[in-house]
């Protein structure tokens, strides 16, 4: 399809490798949305992509469907190349999309088996996976119920078990809790969780860093079409970032750090209204921030959210 | 069977249908049937015969023609759409091991489906009325069925480039609406001037009445295979350019 300018992949160290992708780029109205990129994502492996809105998330996840054609690059997905071998592919992988699309003619239970139809699953295999699945989803007392009955943490929790259908080996969830409330993200979270511990392989998109820290094995920060870094969180974390922030607010905060900060810390992000000040040590930090009359400050421990800071220039949660 | 993967999305929309069946028939078939009754009763009194059959047997293998192709439209616009572009049924579909290639031959197997349910109750409305000749008759089902795959088909090429329901409105007033009264289905097309009588048999509803109507009167068929490829022909188009723009549309 696109292969003329496709590089070829590497002979593939480990032979576990359940997406390998090698120059793949994806271009849309001249500005490339997924520019070069080459990653892989080994068996058993919970991967988050981390990125803002734009960041091309999304399409890469739609390339690895096999649902939009690469203008440069190769991949593999479980072993076949997609898009050629897309279809085949796809009886092996569960799909959490972005937004729910379930079926809203039908109820909770008739979507589980509607949807397994198009994998060929028959009325037998059906009968042994829907009861399981909505257990799963704990919506086995809602199995009648219409989609619109549904809160949205059921809708998505439905949608989860609707990609399990087929028991993939490799699960995509593009921005799997996107729009929920905290207590449905946990209970969400937790179902992840078992199933990484079940062994199967999760590849998903978030812009909550604490979900990618909670989660994944292993996070790569995406934007503007590239992957930037890659890593365990505490790993990029370690790499790229002082472990102390001390956030220093308000209206003085600029002339501080002009005047006396600056000497005082390894390095400075101003965001907003505050400044970020990045230290080995926060102790010295902090009792010369006591000593100044006027300036608010809080410590807290550096996280993803600071290494994407570094990264890119920008903050994670309001880039778009 | 890769080959028949298809027929899953057929089975979604039958079974879809069959939770609202009662409504949606009393709805596709009632319209029709009061055309039958109104026209075939109230005009007949004036046309005792028209090409030496009571006009209400005229009008009857007109108006199953005609509901097949309104039938197969309807659902190829509007409830396609709905599952294209609303629901986002097929972008669910398509994250299966099913192929937009699977998803236009189910929803076409569907639009044919439709044709047939929405013109056999006419055709046995119109036996019981005395306006069909004898049981072969009946050949005029798998008519209907190719039939309705053609328009169906033909709709799906407008849902793909459609950016909403208002873009349906040029075919229906541009395509559907002077096929349905261009193409025999009320009059003979032999009343209407000689360049009208030439544009008819470019509509293959033309084509599927010309079939039709003897099935029904009893009257001789001369040269079905002749107007069952222009039928075939347009639908065959109609689904490779679907693919093709639904291609387009979907996997951008």
């Amino acid at each position: 399809m696109s292969g003329a300018r496709g590089l070829p992949l590497p002979p593939s160290a480990a032979a576990e490798a359940v997406v390998r992708a090698a120059g793949l780029t994806k271009v849309y109205g001249g500005i490339a949305a997924v520019n070069g990129v080459d990653f892989t994502v080994e068996r058993g492996e919970c991967v988050g992509l981390l990125g803002p809105n734009g960041a091309g998330k999304t399409t890469l996840l739609r390339l690895i469907l096999g649902n939009t054609y690469p203008d440069a690059g190769a991949l593999e997905v479980l072993g076949l190349p997609v898009p050629a071998r897309a279809g085949e592919m796809r009886a092996r992988l569960g799909v959490v999309p972005q937004f729910d699309n379930l079926d809203p003619d039908f109820s909770v239970a008739e979507n589980l088996r509607t949807y397994g139809s198009y994998f060929g699953l028959g009325r037998a295999a059906l009968a042994a996976r829907v009861p399981a699945l909505l257990d799963f989803a704990a919506l086995t007392e809602r199995a009648e119920a219409k989609i619109s009955a549904l809160s949205g943490g059921m809708k998505r929790r439905l949608t989860l078990a609707r990609a399990l259908i087929n028991d993939p080996e490799l699960l995509v969830l593009d921005e799997p809790t996107t729009g929920l409330d905290p207590q449905a993200r946990h209970l969400l979270w937790r179902r992840l969780r078992e199933l990484t511990v079940a062994g199967k392989t999760l590849l998903l998109t978030t812009h909550y860093m604490e979900e990618a820290e909670r989660l994944c094995d292993r996070v790569m920060v995406m934007d503007r079409g590239t992957i930037l870094a890659s890593g365990s969180p505490a790993d990029l974390i370690r790499a790229h970032i002082e472990p102390q922030v001390v956030e220093v607010f308000g209206a003085g905060a600029d002339a501080w750090l002009a005047a006396r900060g600056a000497g005082q810390v390894e390095r400075s992000e101003r965001v907003g209204e505050s400044v970020l000040c990045y230290v080995r040590e926060e102790r010295p930090l902090l009792d010369a921030l006591a000593a100044e009359a006027g300036l608010r400050f809080t410590h807290r421990r550096a996280n993803l959210e600071d290494v994407f800071l570094k990264l890119t220039g920008r903050e994670l949660r309001t880039a778009s | 069977m890769p080959m028949l993967r298809w027929v899953a999305v057929w089975r979604r929309n039958l079974r879809v249908w069959r939770k609202l069946a009662l409504p949606s028939v009393v709805g596709n078939f009632g319209e029709p049937l009061l055309y039958l009754l109104a026209l075939g009763y109230g005009f007949g009194a004036f046309v005792a015969e028209v090409q030496d059959m009571p006009y209400l047997m005229f009008l009857a293998s007109g108006i199953v023609c005609a509901s097949a192709m309104n039938a197969a439209t309807l659902e190829g616009l509007y409830s396609a759409y709905v599952r294209m572009a609303v629901q986002q049924t097929w972008e669910g579909i398509l994250a299966t091991p099913l192929s937009v290639r699977d998803v236009v031959l189910g929803e076409m197997a569907w639009t044919g489906t439709k044709a047939v349910i929405n013109s056999a109750p006419i055709l046995i409305v119109a036996a019981a009325l005395g306006a069909v000749h004898d049981v072969s008759a009946l050949w005029v089902l798998p008519v209907m069925l190719l039939l309705g795959l053609c328009f169906g088909a033909m709709a799906l090429v407008v849902t793909a480039l459609a950016s909403s329901f208002d873009f349906f409105m040029y075919y229906s007033t541009l395509v559907i609406t002077p096929m349905f009264l261009l193409s025999g289905v009320f009059f003979p097309l032999s009343v209407l001037p000689a360049w009208v009588q030439g544009l008819a048999q470019g509509f293959p509803l033309t084509h599927a009445v010309a079939v039709a109507r003897p099935l029904m009167s009893g009257q001789p068929l001369e040269a079905p295979w002749g107007h069952l490829a222009v039928i075939a022909a347009y639908g065959g188009v109609a689904v490779i350019w679907a693919v093709w723009l639904l291609r387009r549309r979907l996997l951008r």
